[in-house]
C-alpha cells in the first residue's frame, strides 16, 4: 500500500465524519422547527425529518464503528453498493408512483366510488402532485442516480468521489421524497405543478442536489481516462439546468421559519413564465438529457456495438442544450405573456424537433448488423420501443406547441396523453431496460431469472400505453371540439359536466391501461428480485473468470498498514 | 436600463450563442477528430475490466 493509497483513503474515511456533523447541523434544525412548529403540518414534517435524518445518523456511526477492520471506499474497486441501493429505490417508487396513478385514474372514472369525504387525504388534490412527483422524482430521479453512479464510474474507469458522499446524495434524496410526499398528503404545496413542495424542502433538494454535482464533478475530475464519454455529458447537463432551475423557480420568502408556508418572489405573469421555464426544462433536462444519457451507455453496451456516429452524438446534445431552454413559454399561448414571447417559444419548440429525431436515429441506428437482437432480446426490444415513444411524443410535442393547435389541444386530455406517451413510453421504458441490465450486472449473474418474464411485461405494458394514449386522444379531441362548439344563438353549445360525462368511456380505458402497466411493472419487480437472490435462469457468473470480482485485500493487506 | 440589457441580448448574445454553437459544430466536425471519437465510442464496450488492470497501475 503507498502512501497516495493511503492519504486518499483516510480523507475519504474523514468524509464519513463531514457527513456526520453536517447532519448534525441540519437535525438541530429540524428539533427547532420540530419545537417551535407554527402549523400541525410543519410540525410532522419535521418529525419525519428527524426520523429519518436520525435513523440515517445512527447507520453511519454503524459504518464508523467498525472501520478499523475493513475499508468502505477501496479506491481499486467501483461503488457497486449504492447503485444496488439505488436499483431497489427505483423499483419501489416506481411500482408506489405507478400505484397511485392507477388509484387517481379510477377516482376520475369513478368518482362516486372512490371518493373518502372523511379521508381527507386521499383526495384527487393531494394525490395526484403526489401521483407526478413519485413518477418523475423518485422512481425517474432514482433510476438517473443510480445509472449516473454506474456510468461515470465505468466510463471514468474510476470509483466515485467523496466517499460517504455519495451516500448522502441518496439517502438524502429519499428523504427529499418522503418529505414531499407526506407534505402533499397533509396539504402543504406551494401549488407550483411539478413544483409543489415548500421552501424548507426545497432547501433541502438544493443542499442534496449541490453535493451531487460535486461528486460527479469530482469523479470527472480523477479520472483515468482522457475524455469524458458523451452520456456523462448528459448527466452533468441534467445536474446543472435542474440545479439552475429548481433554485430560480422555488425563490420565496417563508411567512415564518418555523411554518410551512411561504410566498413566491416573482408575481402575475413573471410568475407563470419562471414556472413553466422551470417545467418545460423539467421535461427538457430531467426527463430528457438524463435519460438520454442512459441510452447512450446502456444501448451500446446491451448490443456490444458502439454508439451509430459518435460525430451526431456531440451535435445532438449541444442542439439540445442550446434549443430547449427557450420552449417554455409554449405552455402560455392566449394568456397575459406578450405575444413575441409566445412565438419564440413555439418557434423553438418545432425547431426541437431536428435534435430530437437526431438523437433518435442515433439510438435505433446503433442496432446496426445486430437487429436480430430486437427479436431475441426483449431488453433491447424494450429501449428501442422507447425510442419510438421518444421519437413519436417529440413529434406531438412541436405540433402541439403550435398556437393554433394549441387552442384546441390545451387544457383537454390530449395534454395528458402527450404527458404519458412520453413517460410511460420513452422514459419508463428507457428505465426499465436500463434496470434489466444493471440487475444481472451489479449482482454478477449470468442473465435475468426468466427472460419470458420480460416478454409478458414487455407485451402487458405496451399494450398498456396504447390504451392510455389512444383513449386520452380521442377524449381530449372530443373535449376540445366540445369546449369551442357554439349553438345558433352564439351560446355555447355544452356545459362543463356534459363534456366530462361524455369523457367517462376513456377514462374506463384510460385506467385498464394504467392497469396494464403497473402490472407489467410488478412482473419486473418480481423478475428482478428473483434475479437478485440468483434464482432460475440467473446463476452466477463463475467467480474465477470474473474480471470484476471482488479482491479480498483487507486481510492480505493488513500487515502493510 | 432594460433597453440597454435588451438591446445586448438581442446583438452580442445572439452572435455570442451562434459563435458557441459554430465552435461545438466545428469540434464535432473536424475531420482530424475521427481517431478521437472512434477510440470515445468504444468507452462502454471496454470497460468491463475495472481501471487497474487497464495496464496502467497509477501509482505502485
Amino acid at each position: 500500500m503507498t502512501f497516495n493509497q493511503l492519504t486518499t483513503r483516510q480523507s475519504n474515511n474523514s468524509s464519513i465524519f463531514a457527513v456526520g456533523a453536517f447532519l448534525s447541523v441540519f437535525l438541530l434544525l429540524g428539533l427547532l422547527m420540530a419545537s417551535f412548529a407554527k402549523d400541525a403540518a410543519i410540525g410532522h414534517q419535521a418529525m419525519t425529518f428527524l426520523f429519518l435524518g436520525g435513523a440515517f445518523f445512527v447507520g453511519l456511526c454503524m459504518w464508523a464503528g467498525n472501520l478499523i477492520d475493513r475499508d468502505p471506499f477501496d479506491e481499486s474497486e467501483y461503488e457497486n453498493t449504492l447503485v444496488k441501493w439505488g436499483v431497489f429505490a427505483s423499483i419501489f417508487w416506481g411500482l408506489a408512483g405507478l400505484l397511485v396513478g392507477v388509484v387517481i385514474a379510477l377516482q376520475l372514472t369513478f368518482p362516486n366510488v372512490f371518493y373518502f369525504p372523511e379521508l381527507g387525504w386521499t383526495n384527487f388534490g393531494r394525490l395526484r402532485p403526489l401521483h407526478t412527483s413519485a413518477v418523475i422524482f423518485a422512481f425517474g430521479g432514482n433510476v438517473l442516480l443510480a445509472t449516473s453512479f454506474y456510468v461515470v464510474q465505468r466510463t471514468c474507469r474510476t470509483r466515485l468521489a467523496g466517499g460517504m458522499w455519495p451516500w448522502f446524495v441518496f439517502w438524502g434524496y429519499q428523504i427529499f421524497i418522503v418529505l414531499a410526499a407526506t407534505g402533499y398528503l397533509l396539504g402543504v404545496t406551494q401549488s407550483k405543478e411539478y413544483a409543489e413542495p415548500e421552501w424548507y424542502v426545497d432547501l433541502w433538494l438544493t443542499i442534496v442536489w449541490v453535493a451531487y454535482l460535486l461528486v460527479f464533478l469530482g469523479t470527472l475530475w480523477k479520472r483515468k481516462e482522457p475524455h469524458i464519454y458523451v452520456a456523462n455529458w448528459f448527466y452533468l447537463s441534467f445536474i446543472v439546468t435542474i440545479a439552475m432551475l429548481h433554485i430560480v423557480n422555488n425563490l420565496s420568502i417563508p411567512v415564518n421559519l418555523t411554518g410551512s408556508k411561504s410566498v413566491q418572489v416573482f408575481s402575475g405573469v413573471q410568475d407563470a413564465m419562471t414556472q413553466w421555464w422551470y417545467g418545460h426544462n423539467a421535461v427538457g433536462f430531467f426527463l430528457t438529457t438524463g435519460f438520454l444519457a442512459i441510452m447512450y451507455y446502456f444501448i451500446p453496451k446491451r448490443v456490444d456495438r458502439p454508439v451509430y456516429s459518435y460525430r451526431l452524438s456531440i451535435v445532438h446534445f449541444w442542439s439540445l442544450i442550446f434549443i430547449y431552454i427557450w420552449a417554455g413559454p409554449h405552455h402560455l399561448h392566449y394568456t397575459a405573456l406578450p405575444q413575441w414571447a409566445q412565438t419564440l417559444g413555439m418557434t423553438f419548440s418545432i425547431m426541437l424537433w431536428m435534435p430530437s429525431w437526431g438523437g433518435m436515429i442515433n439510438g435505433v441506428m446503433t442496432l446496426s448488423g445486430a437487429w436480430d437482437k430486437l427479436r431475441t432480446d426483449p431488453v433491447v426490444r424494450m429501449m428501442v420501443v422507447s425510442l419510438a415513444f421518444y421519437g413519436m411524443s417529440t413529434f406531438e410535442g412541436p405540433l402541439m406547441s403550435v398556437r393554433a393547435v394549441n387552442s384546441l389541444s390545451h387544457y383537454t386530455e390530449w395534454g395528458i396523453g402527450h404527458v404519458h406517451s412520453g413517460a410511460l413510453g420513452w422514459v419508463g421504458y428507457i428505465s426499465f431496460g436500463a434496470l434489466y441490465c444493471l440487475t444481472p450486472w451489479l449482482w454478477k449473474k449470468t442473465r435475468l431469472y426468466s427472460k419470458s418474464l420480460v416478454e409478458w411485461h414487455f407485451w402487458i405494458s405496451t399494450i398498456g400505453i396504447l390504451f392510455y394514449m389512444i383513449s386520452m386522444w380521442f377524449a381530449g379531441i372530443m373535449e376540445g371540439l366540445m369546449w369551442r362548439a357554439y349553438n345558433e344563438f352564439g351560446f355555447l353549445e355544452y356545459s362543463f359536466v356534459e363534456t366530462v360525462e361524455a369523457k367517462h368511456i376513456s377514462y374506463m380505458i384510460r385506467a385498464l391501461g394504467g392497469l396494464l402497466y403497473f402490472s407489467g411493472a410488478a412482473i419486473m419487480a418480481y423478475n428482478l428480485v428473483r434475479t437478485a437472490l440468483g434464482h432460475g435462469e440467473a446463476t452466477s457468473l463463475d467467480e474465477a473468470n470474473d474480471p470484476l470480482k471482488t479482491p479480498e485485500p483487507r486481510t492480505a493487506l493488513a500487515p502493510a498498514e | 436600463m432594460y433597453e440597454m440589457l435588451s438591446s445586448f441580448a438581442q446583438t452580442g448574445g445572439l452572435v455570442y450563442f451562434v459563435l458557441m454553437f459554430a465552435g461545438a459544430l466545428l469540434y464535432a466536425l473536424w475531420p482530424r477528430n475521427q481517431e478521437l471519437f472512434d477510440h470515445a465510442s468504444r468507452l462502454p464496450l471496454n470497460d468491463d475490466k475495472p481501471f487497474y488492470q487497464d495496464g496502467e497501475p497509477s501509482d505502485e
